[in-house]
């Protein structure tokens, strides 16, 4: 195999495999906030930082 | 605290299993590690192993003694925040500062220095443009031979006697990170240093080890070795290993493919 | 008894192991700082000796910290260094500046010269103002946001002090010439070495204070910290790997070379930005806007989706440093799409963070730490819109290798990391020292005013001189040759650097501001000063004209 061709091969690979790997890993981390239940749970994270007032001093 | 406080909101029980993402730490973690270490493996990796990175040219070879304390001045100075050394393929840049560069010609640099910014111009090929004398000159006062350099002024540089250490022992560690020097040119490194900037010594054997090497009193005080010999011979060597204008290294070039 | 003796005994190893490397050291610089290490053992001892409660290792009570206070010693400090550090990062940053508009400033002495300060302005700026703002306020921030005391106590100091060390050893190493010669990684290898034994402390105290939480959830802003924190030691530990020239002597060969060397490298320099000066400071705004307005970051979701785009984008943008170089084209393409790419997540974490005031936008008016907080968030979108912009192969062919670049990164670092930090600081000294408000507000507001401006000046004159300098690198007259030689685009620069230095200055004004302010409030004093926006108010004018007292005319 000559050095072109492994060159090759990993570009055919990053374009097609690689890329529809990446996009759909990417797409469901996307969706993972949006999951059914996830609002209130947000909105209790969201609002967490105002539960302390103690400065510790 | 309160008990009030940790307690969860309702609907606890539906979303728990979801949670896990949020509320594990070490999940959490290697997840965040585990995206940030695919594009440093896909981008970095394949430059070690695959072959066209780095093309096949004549003329490489590792730097002398000389050279290299030359460069570890530079190193030392911050040149590369003013000064690039990498050429770029444009009509204006070839014309300005030569041949554009090669990855082959910064394979034995440890570290590289490409620089980011160009507030003086590169010097990737300097070499042999500008005499030994208007270096030094240079150096010492750039404002005397370009009035309108903002460089600083490095005179320090020729009053200093070139205290590089233990040659062989920098030499030896370039050589463990894979620069390949001979047995030889590890013993005799000291040796070549003083060789190198001696007119009057003989050098035949040094230029054998390292060809095209240029052997003279670079800083026009042949009485002394000091840093602006060393500095000197640097800049005189920089992008002339390679003849990149050769018929072979042209026809070697127009075949590159993937960069 | 024990664990004071183990902890003396330490201190004395260490102190033993600087001195005979001290003793054995080959060169100057290596001297210098053996001393310093062994100075900062001996400090660590006597510290251990001195602040030992005797009484109680004797009588054998354990004298627990009170954990119904947060542990903020530390922090305190913190804010005092950040300030600091910041004042002096600026100064240099000016000093440089003032260099290349006048170089008789070099003074032709090898520690003044350009060369060696660049380095210490670089690092004073990121590393010291910027890392010990991010120390001092992820440790404020996890423990509030966990609603816990800070774990490993001790550990937590050997981190912060121990960091301090590391910025003291870097710093002087620049002036002396102690440089591995890569940008943003100059320190050499045992201060590398020591920077990662602090740093893995760091991953302790971080993740050990989280795990003994009272909160179900884990913050958001604790997610960018803890990736800041990884990432980090990850790119430190790759692109230093040094082999040193002799153990007691400062030089080293870095192991990678040429093309490798300079991809592994901007690897490091992009993502240092990436998860230092952004993941990083992406958590202090995820905490502190919220906070000073009073109300919840704007989408959590978007926050989370934000959090994993940024990381598992940022990462791939490097080799956009490396535009038409010798790097393989595959490469510079793959950083170019990621870069453009990276614009969104960017944009989603500025639009979160100024929804975050929507009902609320009279803040901007009435509170000049918000107005901090909105226009480090702007310059966050500006700069990570020209970010990817100059990242495009054909811009960069044009910006490269010019002060466009210097530019950029200013707007980035003045505007988004100073801002933010200074809103921080803002934020943290009244909390931190019982006090009602800050020293001064309208010194608060001057501060924002002078940083502002100072920014417009530095960032405007770098676009004119890095495009100028573009242009007349490139053009050809008629004739078909050059026209200009390099000497004369050096002077074209003259007046842009002169405008940029006048534009450091405004913001060294405003850091000197505010290094007064805090001062004063640390003190306990308040100005007597009228509030920022008060309508005039005259009581005795505050009533109805009767009828009878219009003049007849």
């Amino acid at each position: 195999m000559s050095p072109h061709s492994t060159y090759e091969t990993l570009r055919q690979f990053a374009d097609s495999w690689g890329l529809l790997t990446m996009v759909v890993v990417f797409a469901a981390f996307a969706a993972w906030p949006f999951r059914p239940g996830a609002r209130e749970a947000n909105e209790a994270a969201a609002n967490m930082i105002f539960k302390d007032d103690d400065h510790g001093e | 605290m309160t008990s009030e406080t940790i307690k969860e909101p309702a609907g606890t029980e539906k979303w728990a299993r979801h949670k896990r993402l949020e509320k594990n730490v070490a999940l959490l973690g290697v997840l965040a590690f585990g995206a940030v270490i695919i594009g440093g493996i896909v981008e970095i990796a394949p430059l070690f192993w695959i072959d066209n990175t780095i093309e096949k040219v004549d003329g490489m070879r590792p730097y002398t003694p000389l050279e290299q304390a030359g460069r570890d001045i530079y190193v030392r100075e911050g040149c590369y925040l003013c000064h690039s050394q990498m050429i770029r393929p444009f009509r204006d840049e070839v014309e300005r500062y030569g041949h554009y560069s090669l990855a082959a010609e910064s394979m034995y640099d440890h570290p590289f220095q490409w620089g980011s910014k160009r507030t003086g111009p590169d010097l990737a090929r300097v070499g042999g443009r500008y005499s030994d004398e208007w270096h030094v000159q240079h150096l010492k006062d750039p404002r005397a031979v370009v009035p309108e350099s903002v460089m600083p002024m490095y005179a320090f540089l020729a009053d200093r006697d070139l205290n590089a250490g233990d040659q062989k022992a920098s030499l030896t560690a370039l050589y463990r990170v894979g620069v390949p020097y001979t047995k030889e040119d590890l013993d005799k490194a000291n040796d070549d240093l003083k060789a190198q900037a001696d007119p009057n010594g003989d050098a035949a054997d040094l230029q054998k080890r390292y060809p095209k090497a240029q052997v003279r009193d670079f800083d026009g005080n042949p009485g002394r070795l000091t840093e602006m010999d060393a500095l000197v011979a640097y800049l005189q060597v920089l992008g002339t290993m390679v003849d990149v204008n050769s018929a072979a290294a042209q026809e070697d070039l127009a075949t590159e493919k993937g960069r | 008894m024990e664990s004071v003796v183990a902890r003396a005994g330490v201190w004395l190893a260490a102190l033993f192991v600087a001195i005979v490397f001290f003793v054995n050291a080959v060169d100057t610089g290596f001297a210098v700082h053996m001393a310093i290490f062994a100075l900062a053992a001996l400090a660590g001892l006597v510290i251990t000796l001195t602040k030992t409660n005797y009484l109680a290792v004797a009588t054998g009570v354990k004298v627990a910290a009170d954990q119904s206070r947060y542990d903020d010693d530390l922090i305190r400090a913190g804010v005092i260094l950040t300030t600091f550090w910041g004042c002096v990062g600026f100064l240099a940053g000016l000093y440089i500046a003032l260099q290349l508009a006048f170089p008789v400033l070099n003074l032709g002495f090898e520690y003044t010269t350009f060369g060696r300060l660049r380095p210490l302005h670089t690092s004073a700026v990121i590393f010291a103002f910027g890392g010990t703002a991010l120390i001092s306020t992820s440790f404020y921030i996890v423990q509030r946001t966990c609603r816990a005391r800070l774990a490993l106590p001790a550990l937590a100091r050997f981190v912060f002090w121990g960091y301090q060390l590391f910025i003291v050893i870097a710093a002087t190493g620049y002036v002396m010439g102690i440089t591995q010669g890569k940008e943003y990684a100059e320190p050499e290898w045992y201060a590398d070495l020591w920077l990662t034994l602090v740093w893995v402390a760091y991953l302790i105290v971080f993740v050990a204070t989280i795990m003994k939480r009272s909160e179900p959830h884990i913050y958001v802003a604790n997610w960018f910290f803890l990736s800041f924190i990884l990432t980090v030691a990850m790119l430190h530990l790759v692109n230093n790997v040094n082999l040193p020239i002799s153990i007691f002597g400062s030089r080293s060969y870095p192991v990678w070379a040429g093309v490798q060397g300079a991809l592994v490298q901007w690897w490091y320099g992009h993502n240092a930005v990436g998860f230092f000066l952004t993941a990083g400071f992406l958590a202090m705004m995820y905490y502190f806007v919220p906070k000073q307005a009073e109300r919840p970051i704007y989408s959590y979701r978007l926050s989370i989706i934000h959090f994993w785009s940024l990381i598992f984008l940022y990462i791939w943008a490097g080799p956009h440093h490396l535009h038409y170089t010798a790097l393989p084209d595959w490469a510079q393409t793959l950083g170019m799409v990621f870069s453009v790419m990276l614009w969104m997540p960017s944009w989603g974490g500025m639009i979160n963070g100024l929804m975050t005031l929507n009902g609320a936008w009279d803040k901007v008016r009435t509170d000049p730490i918000i107005r901090l907080m909105v226009f480090s968030l702007a310059f966050y979108g500006m700069s990570t819109f020209e970010g990817p912009a100059m990242s495009i192969k054909w811009v960069n062919s044009l910006s490269h290798y010019t002060d466009w670049t210097i530019g950029h990164v200013h707007s980035g670092a003045l505007g988004w990391n100073g801002m933010i930090t200074f809103a921080a600081i803002y934020y943290l000294t009244p909390r931190l020292w019982g006090r009602e408000r800050m020293y001064s507000l309208r010194m608060v507001n001057w501060h924002f005013w002078l940083a502002t401006i100072g920014i417009v000046f530095y960032a405007s004159s770098m676009w004119v001189a890095g495009i100028m300098q573009g242009l007349m690198w490139r053009e050809y007259g008629a004739d078909g040759y050059l026209v200009n030689s390099f000497a004369e685009t050096v002077a074209a620069m003259h007046p842009m650097y002169i405008a940029r230095a006048f534009g450091g200055v405004l913001y060294l004004t405003g850091g000197l501001i505010m290094a007064y302010n805090v001062w004063q409030t640390v003190a306990g004093n308040l100005r007597d000063e009228l509030p920022l926006r008060q309508a005039a108010y005259d009581q005795a004018a505050d009533r109805p004209l009767p009828a009878a007292a219009v003049p007849a005319e």
